[in-house]
């Protein structure tokens, strides 16, 4: 429908091939990295890394593995990581539920200054606001807790949004029918709301998964122990340790430990973590 | 109808609205619009954690934001800022464009292509970071040999070289946000009237001609939503940072909100730090409000 569809002999024929080869280069070009962590993390430490060498190298081994698995606790990490995301995701889809329902189905004073107080959320990236967050992490006691991690993003703003609009979108003659058979407002919430609306909710929850398991700068904040410390700044930490000095296999293993499980997910699920992506242009 | 039943509803649980929407309030509250009145408050106080006299605010009125402006190292700050923005936008959203426009296309492979581009958006910053640690290393870098094969024996240790260590994270932010804004692209032309390039096509317009007089165009919304997006992200996305260079040498790398964590939790100075959260905050609300105007409009 673009670029070069239309058939003009062999002039487009030839840039058409050229464009498509032009193509698969920068694809190629775009995944060395990954494709050479990959490689990389399987080569015996003793090997070579000079160009080609990691590449074109002959044995293939598990030792940087275990090795990065018995030189930080990234099984605690993962387990972490698991908790933080997992709470954060709970609140804010019960949260984002019940506030996006009261301002989908109810009247009440107040309810459009309330709407941009919460909307506020979405024009102060929480990112900003590390340096008084970590005071008041502080003064509730929650440092160097998974709670810590998690509490700031409880409240959703954007998720509020993304749930209300979903839920005007339910036809409203389902929602009188319902309030006439005497549906309490739970009732209605979770027979006649949520049912059309669980697509918005897992799109939203696709991408609040995502954003969490990679974020780096709050858990380096308020965490400082092995016990609450997530997988990023696990990584981090690890790649900073005095014995790994330059042992790019083992780096590259203690990465490709850290990303695995999201990726082999965003692999399975591509389609829908891309849905979801375009549904919140937010990360 | 409707009316009359909100109407009931209201007067038979009046509260419920509000408590509905209570908790999502109070964390906005807690750690949204508190911490934001909390650093105006405190950028006019003198509060340092690590020299004992300046542990107990002392009122100060500007001189927070005095110093700063006085100080050479936030003049750095700012202008490294300014260049990594500006270097990073616009190229990482050319180039989404264009990989949209590479990936829109009917050939064998396209969704491998797709993948290849996207796939740096899902792997968290810091480890993207730690793998390309390695191509700025001196030795074996992979950019160094690229560039020997061209004759160039220059700088070799990028993230130590004070003139390649901001271009050094710049690249990665590059490569890991070009395909997240190919997405929008993408999904914007797959929206786009195939009527119309017909028509042009009929017309005797060269591609190249329906790319400037329509693709680009109708993309415009598009544009303007991934503009926003992109610079929001520039500014508070430092991680890579951290694991490439640490701001330095000297500083030649240190953004905004590397100095914001610098300032506040290696230097221990609360008050400049609510000085810079403050300046920060404004900076945002630039982008994030002419985004929300936008998207308003767009609904209307």
């Amino acid at each position: 429908m673009n670029i070069g569809m239309q058939s003009r002999g062999w002039g487009a024929k030839i840039g058409e091939w050229l464009i498509t080869i032009l193509t698969y280069a920068i694809a190629i070009l775009w995944s060395i990295p990954i494709l050479w962590a990959i490689v990389a993390s399987f080569r015996p430490a003793s090997e070579p890394m000079s160009v080609g060498d990691v590449w074109f190298g002959s044995a293939l081994t598990i030792a940087n593995y275990t090795r990065a698995l018995s030189l930080a606790p990234f099984g605690q990490y993962y387990i972490n990581t698991i908790i933080i995301v997992t709470t954060i995701l709970v609140f804010q889809i019960v949260f984002i539920t019940l506030a996006g329902f009261a301002f989908a189905h109810f009247q009440f004073p107040g309810k459009r200054f309330l709407f941009f107080f919460i909307l506020l959320q979405m024009m102060i990236p929480t990112t900003a606001l590390l340096a008084p967050n970590f005071s008041t992490i502080r003064q509730l006691g929650l440092f160097d807790t998974r709670l810590a991690v998690a509490i700031p993003y409880f409240g959703s703003a954007f998720g509020m949004l993304l749930m209300r609009q979903a839920f005007l979108e339910v036809p409203r003659d389902l929602v009188d029918a319902g309030t006439i058979d005497g549906c309490s407002w739970w009732q209605l919430l979770l027979h006649i709301y949520l049912p059309p609306s669980v697509p918005a909710l897992v799109a939203f929850g696709l991408s609040s998964v995502a954003w969490h398991w990679n974020e780096f700068l709050w858990p380096l904040i308020v965490t400082i122990s092995d016990s609450t410390r997530p997988l990023t700044t696990g990584l981090v930490r690890f790649t900073q340790l005095g014995e790994i000095g330059a042992q790019w296999s083992l780096l590259s293993a203690a990465t490709l430990i850290v990303i695995a499980p999201l990726f082999l997910l965003f692999l399975i699920f591509q389609r829908r973590f891309i849905q979801s992506f375009l549904h919140s242009g937010l990360k | 109808m409707r009316a009359t039943i909100q109407e009931k509803d209201k007067k038979k649980i009046p509260l419920l609205p509000y408590l509905l929407i209570l908790p999502t309030m109070i964390f906005v509250a807690l750690f949204t619009a508190w911490p934001t009145v909390l650093s105006i408050y405190q950028s006019f106080f003198l509060q340092r954690m690590n020299i004992a006299k300046f542990r107990e605010p002392t009122f100060v009125g500007f001189q927070n934001y005095i110093d700063l402006f006085a100080d050479p190292s936030f003049h750095q700050t700012l202008v490294n800022t300014l260049i990594y923005v500006l270097g990073t936008v616009p190229l990482s959203m050319l180039l989404g464009f264009t990989f949209a426009l590479l990936v829109n296309r009917k050939i064998r492979g396209v969704g491998m292509a797709r993948l290849a581009f996207f796939h740096p958006m899902v792997l968290p910053m810091v480890s993207a970071a730690t793998i390309w640690l390695f191509f700025f290393t001196p030795n074996y870098g992979l950019f160094n040999s690229a560039l020997r094969l061209f004759g160039y024996s220059g700088p070799q240790n990028w993230a130590g070289n004070p003139s390649m260590a901001l271009l050094a994270v710049m690249i990665v932010a590059i490569w890991k946000n070009s395909g997240f804004y190919m997405i929008f692209y993408l999904a914007g032309m797959q929206n786009l009237p195939s009527e119309v390039y017909e028509a042009a096509a009929l017309d005797g317009a060269s591609s190249w001609q329906a790319l400037w007089a329509i693709t680009i165009p109708l993309l415009r919304r598009t544009t303007v939503f991934v503009t926003t997006i992109a610079f929001i992200d520039a500014f508070r996305t430092v991680d890579h940072i951290f694991v490439i260079t640490q701001g330095g040498p000297s500083g030649a790398s240190t953004v905004l909100l590397y100095k914001l964590w610098q300032v506040r939790f290696e230097y221990q100075n609360v008050g400049a730090a609510a000085a810079i959260t403050v300046m920060f905050v404004a900076l945002l609300l630039v982008f994030t409000v002419s985004n929300f105007i936008f998207s308003e409009r767009k609904e209307a």
